[in-house]
């Protein structure tokens, strides 16, 4: 039907369309578009337009902004042909706001009110088309105004409507929590929905609430266990079906609800065992959408409380996605090895040659996700390896987003995993000096920090070797011609502080080094304050040493030009430089001493040290001073700005006269930070502070982390640094426990799993594996002697590894036959469902049909109306497990045999009549049709009328 | 949640643009260029996914038009696989064995068909039969009004 009503519009359309078909470059593309735009201009102002040519312009105008064009000159338009009476016009207008305009957009205001009427309308679509709307367009400041209508939609009677008043309420949600936190009722009660549409869409905003709150929904889990062990079981409507698998997208967002709710939370899970346990079974692995069930089902596996026969399934399913011959399905099964190994350490060597694989697969997608993996599973005994990996993978790059984050990863694990300082300083010079300028300035502060603390708490030694090293190795890279600003930094401050310490090299071969530098990079002031800096610290150390100080003439020079310097800053780094030289030792020693930036600088915050002054103040009949906070007879000032500024916030537009005092915000800011505010001694020179308080503020350096820029040093073991900068660790080391702890049962499980498999698939082929390809897995994967088992074909195995294989064959073959018998015979416990699947295909309800079967007169009788009443019955029975009340609701919502459903007859006849698919006259009509307008197939766009599906 | 779909030819030609997310006409422009450019570049054989500036994009190619959704590090691809795979069929069923054409000249009918699938980025109806009764009821509603107009005409004259 969309094809023959698919012209209305206008030759002049058409022309439009067809000669931007058929242009051939950019530029004369925009050519046309610029010309289309202003006879649009001329034409849209024009007086009493007809609505028809009216509605015709603003698609046009849709038409052009979608070009990527501005069209703003007629965005008022569209905003006022939603007004109009009519559906036709109204719609086209929506469609083309929700187009144009962003929340934040000044005309939106104009259509609130239009918004608020339609939304009242007794015409169900007009309402749809308003709702659709209310969910682009209305911001934080305009919800008051809608939102009493939307939650009264909840109620409509059309289940199009309720639906779209959920999502419109999940939106909402997602803009401003608080507007909307005491609906959350609201949705548990369209959990119960008797449209299977509207539960699943209530599924999204369920799913934002539980991952905020998780406590507050543990009643559900037995709830979303029952709704999705239904689903699996085929008991909703056909409709629902999709390429045979029963409504797989809700299948997968009830898994992430449960994945959610199951989350180190042994009694919850042990609910959800069974059903994950039956998808793994059932789900049909050689379709995509079975696949994405699969996936889901593994993600759900390695978050909920560890069980051993789901793990198991899990690894199998890794297994065959891994082997698999998609791109797609490798890299999903690289991403679930990412999540299982977390649990199953283990799991990851079975499938070492496929990983290496893809880490070597042209495929960038691949590759970048293999990394991850890495990334994940490195330990000290491979972290040389995957970083030189990384880096080596940093280098060839030119994606900017992608280089930070692979370099502020190598960075992080250089700091927890590195084996020496040597390769430390290696790695940390090479990412600097490949990535300097993208990687974050906080990594450049953490360098210095943990070269001047060192990391041996007993070894003094130790630290000074690794200062040496630092040392010469920065000597060496300034001869580099072009070198990143930050990285420039570093090495300033390293030589300033320890270049002379070890006495290797000469005060006048490292000020004129870093003369050098402030002279080539004289551009970046930066740079050159750290220079001035460092060379005051070798002058001082010079001095306090007894020794005399010769200034190089460049640095002469140098501090000349820097005294006349246009930044203040420099000029006052000069004139300090100036002052420290002409200083006898003693006063230098008391300024600069050496090796002194990781001692603490006291700041007596309450300025004690006045304290005798006060005294004599107030004996002297001096008035005290009386904090702020006590002072009686005025208002606490700074709440008092804070509830402005709340006021001011939340309600900038007032839509109504008064309004009911809405719940409390809740304070986003965790106490941590207050509390870290508030910390009287500062604990070091400024520049590191921030970094300390990364750590300091869990909740804050978590959110950092999902940024991926800064380092997540929370939480994680240090090899590296003062082990007092991770007091997260406590914490995640008690979480870490747990999962060790369920896994321990486990590990048997799988690793005989594991030598099942091996043999399994040796038999099948005979494997080769290039001994480089070893050697790389072997330092990856922890050198196990254990070779690769994969069923590549042409490969052969070599001698060494056959053996290696061979001697496990008889010991598994029994497992091997265990295995094979396994799906024939599921363990008992897991089978609750004694039904066959075929029962619960018959026809069942679908809403949308009992409605159409109330309009529609000719209704057909249907054979399958009498088979309903018994499988409804069998629905009726299911509630026996489920506590919930609502939950129940939804049950027998689902179970209310209509007495007006008429499956099938209706929808075959509108199936015939949109099945156009293989009807040859339909596509010669077409293109007769779209010849007629002039629009041929050119040919450089050949395989324009080719259907998308063919 | 899906940030934006988008539909390019395989010429890099735009089809349709949504943005469930807020992005600036000048971003958007950016988006499209910098999408189009690695997306028409991959191969047949690799991965239908690609990582971008922290998101992932998942795009499948029918034809020659390529279907792109951007989408959070943590969903599910094959899952956006099978929602582009779902709202081509809807497409297809509406149009007939629909073809790049319908959705050159149709472009505003794909536009609603995509209101009704998706919402604020989150899938909001996964049957088929839904949709589409849904659409064609505004379609009906449209037919209507053309009538009547017709036939006002006619009386008229």
């Amino acid at each position: 039907m969309g094809s023959q009503g698919g012209f209305y519009q206008s030759k002049e359309f058409l022309d439009l369309v067809k000669s931007i078909g058929e242009a051939r470059s950019k530029a004369e593309e925009d050519r046309i578009v610029l010309n289309e735009i202003e006879t649009l201009k001329r034409r849209i102002s024009e007086p009493d337009i007809p609505k028809r040519k009216m509605k015709e312009y603003i698609i046009r105008l849709v038409y052009v902004e979608m070009l990527g064009h501005d069209a703003s000159f007629g965005y008022i338009h569209a905003v006022k042909m939603t007004h109009d009476d009519s559906l036709l016009v109204k719609r086209t207008g929506y469609l083309a706001v929700t187009l144009f305009l962003n929340e934040d957009h000044d005309l939106i205001i104009l259509i609130v009110n239009t918004i608020q009427k339609d939304l009242k309308s007794d015409n169900y679509l007009v309402v749809c088309a308003a709702l659709n709307a209310v969910c682009k367009l209305i911001n934080e400041e305009t919800i008051p105004a809608v939102l009493p209508q939307v939650v009264e939609l909840l109620g409509h009677p059309k289940e199009a409507v309720r639906k779209k008043a959920i999502m419109a309420l999940h939106r909402f949600y997602q803009k401003s929590p608080s507007s909307v936190s005491h609906l959350v009722s609201n949705f548990r009660k369209r959990l119960c929905d008797n449209d299977p549409g509207v539960m699943g869409a209530t599924l999204c905003p369920l799913f934002d609430l539980i991952t905020i709150d998780v406590n507050s929904f543990k009643d559900l889990v037995v709830s979303f266990v029952s709704i999705l062990k239904q689903v699996a079981e085929r008991r909703l409507p056909k409709a629902y079906d999709y390429h045979q698998m029963p409504a797989p997208f809700i299948q997968i967002k009830l898994l992430k609800i449960l994945a959610l709710l199951g989350s180190g939370d042994k009694q919850a899970s042990e609910n959800m065992y069974t059903v994950v346990g039956d998808l793994f079974r059932k789900c049909d692995s050689s379709s995509n959408i079975g696949n994405a069930i699969l996936y889901e089902c593994i993600c759900c596996v390695s978050s909920i409380y560890p069980n051993a026969k789901l793990l198991e399934s899990a690894a199998d399913v890794i297994s065959r996605f891994l082997k698999s011959d998609s791109h797609n399905l490798k890299y999903m099964g690289i991403d679930a090895l990412g999540r299982l190994i977390k649990i199953s350490p283990d799991i990851a060597e079975q499938h070492q040659l496929a990983v290496i694989d893809c880490l070597e697969d042209p495929d960038d997608t691949l590759k970048r996700k293999t990394f991850e993996l890495l990334y994940k599973m490195t330990k000290s005994t491979n972290v040389e390896v995957i970083v030189d990996r990384m880096i080596d993978y940093m280098i060839s790059i030119n994606d900017n987003h992608y280089k930070t984050e692979i370099a502020s990863r190598c960075v992080e694990l250089a700091e927890q995993f590195a084996p020496s300082n040597q390769w430390f300083i290696q790695t940390m010079n090479k990412v600097f000096e490949h990535a300097g300028d993208l990687v974050n300035i906080k990594v450049a502060h953490n360098l210095m920090r943990l070269i001047a603390e060192g990391f041996g708490e007993d070894d003094d030694s130790a630290d000074s070797q690794l200062r040496s090293s630092a040392v010469e190795s920065y000597l060496r890279i300034l001869g580099e011609p072009k070198l990143p600003s930050v990285f420039l930094q570093v090495i300033c401050w390293v030589l300033g502080e320890y270049g002379t310490a070890d006495g290797k090299f000469s005060a006048s071969y490292i000020t004129g080094k870093l003369c050098d530098v402030a002279e080539a990079y004289s551009n970046d002031e930066t740079v050159k304050a750290y220079a001035v800096t460092a060379l005051m610290k070798i002058y001082a150390f010079e001095i306090a040493a007894r020794r005399k100080v010769d200034l190089l003439p460049e640095c002469h020079s140098l501090m000349e030009e820097l005294l006349a310097s246009h930044s203040t800053d420099l000029q006052q780094r000069a004139y300090e430089l100036q002052a420290v030289i002409g200083l006898d030792a003693h006063a230098v020693e008391c300024i600069m001493p050496s090796d002194a930036s990781c001692e603490d600088i006291e700041v007596d915050k309450g300025l004690s040290f006045l304290n005798g002054y006060v005294e004599e103040s107030i004996e002297k009949g001096a008035q005290p001073y009386i904090p702020e906070s006590e002072r009686s007879g005025m208002l606490n000032i700074s709440n008092f700005r804070n509830q402005d500024h709340h006021e001011a916030s939340s309600h900038g537009l007032r839509f109504e006269a008064y309004e009911l005092p809405k719940p409390t915000v809740q304070s986003r800011i965790p106490p941590a930070l207050l509390a870290s505010t508030e910390l009287v001694p500062v604990p070091e020179p400024m520049y590191l502070r921030e970094s300390y308080q990364t750590p300091s503020v869990p909740s804050v350096s978590s959110d950092a982390g999902s940024s991926e820029l800064k380092l997540r040093l929370d939480g994680v073991q240090k090899k590296w640094g003062k082990p007092t900068y991770s007091p997260a660790t406590s914490t995640s080391n008690s979480t870490a426990q747990k999962t060790v702890n369920g896994v321990t049962q486990v590990d048997g499980a799988s690793s005989t799993n594991s030598r099942t498999r091996e043999t399994y698939d040796s038999r099948k082929s005979q494997v080769e594996i290039s001994p480089e390809k070893q050697k790389l897995a072997a330092s990856l994967f922890g050198g196990s002697s254990k070779t690769e088992k994969r069923p590549a074909t042409g490969h052969k195995i070599s001698k060494a590894s056959t053996q290696m294989v061979k001697s496990h064959v008889p010991k598994s073959s029994m497992e091997v036959a265990l295995e094979k018998t396994a799906p024939v015979q599921p363990a008992p416990d897991l089978l609750d469902l004694g039904e066959p699947t075929g029962t619960s295909v018959a026809p069942l309800v679908d809403p949308f049909k009992q409605l159409e079967g109330l309009l529609d007169t000719t209704q057909v009788g249907s054979a399958a109306a009498a088979k309903s009443p018994d499988i409804m019955a069998m629905y009726a029975d299911t509630p026996a497990g489920i506590h919930d009340k609502d939950d129940g609701d939804l049950l027998s919502g689902l179970s209310k045999p209509p007495v007006t459903n008429m499956p099938g007859g209706t929808t075959t006849t509108q199936q015939e009549q949109r099945s156009k698919g293989p009807n040859p006259k339909d596509s010669l009509e077409k293109d007769a049709l779209v010849r007629q307008m002039g629009v041929n197939p050119s040919s450089q766009n050949p395989n324009l009328f080719r259907d998308l599906l063919g | 949640m899906i940030h934006f779909v988008l539909l390019v030819s395989r010429q890099g030609k735009v089809r349709l643009t949504k943005w469930y997310s807020p992005y600036s006409q000048k971003e958007r422009s950016k988006v499209i260029r910098e999408l189009s450019g690695i997306i028409l570049s991959r191969g047949p054989k690799l991965c239908n996914f690609v990582e971008w500036r922290g998101f992932k994009v998942v795009y499948k190619r029918y034809a020659g038009l390529y279907f792109c959704m951007c989408i959070n590090q943590d969903d599910n691809e094959l899952e956006i696989l099978d929602i582009i795979h779902h709202y081509v069929e809807i497409l297809d069923r509406y149009f007939g064995s629909v073809c790049e054409l319908d959705l050159i000249f149709n472009f505003h009918k794909a536009y609603y068909i995509l209101d009704e699938l998706l919402i604020a980025g989150e899938l909001q109806e996964s049957s088929k039969r839904t949709v589409l009764r849904l659409v064609d009821a505004q379609d009906c509603i449209v037919e209507i009004a053309h009538q009547q107009a017709s036939s006002l005409k006619q009386g008229i004259g």
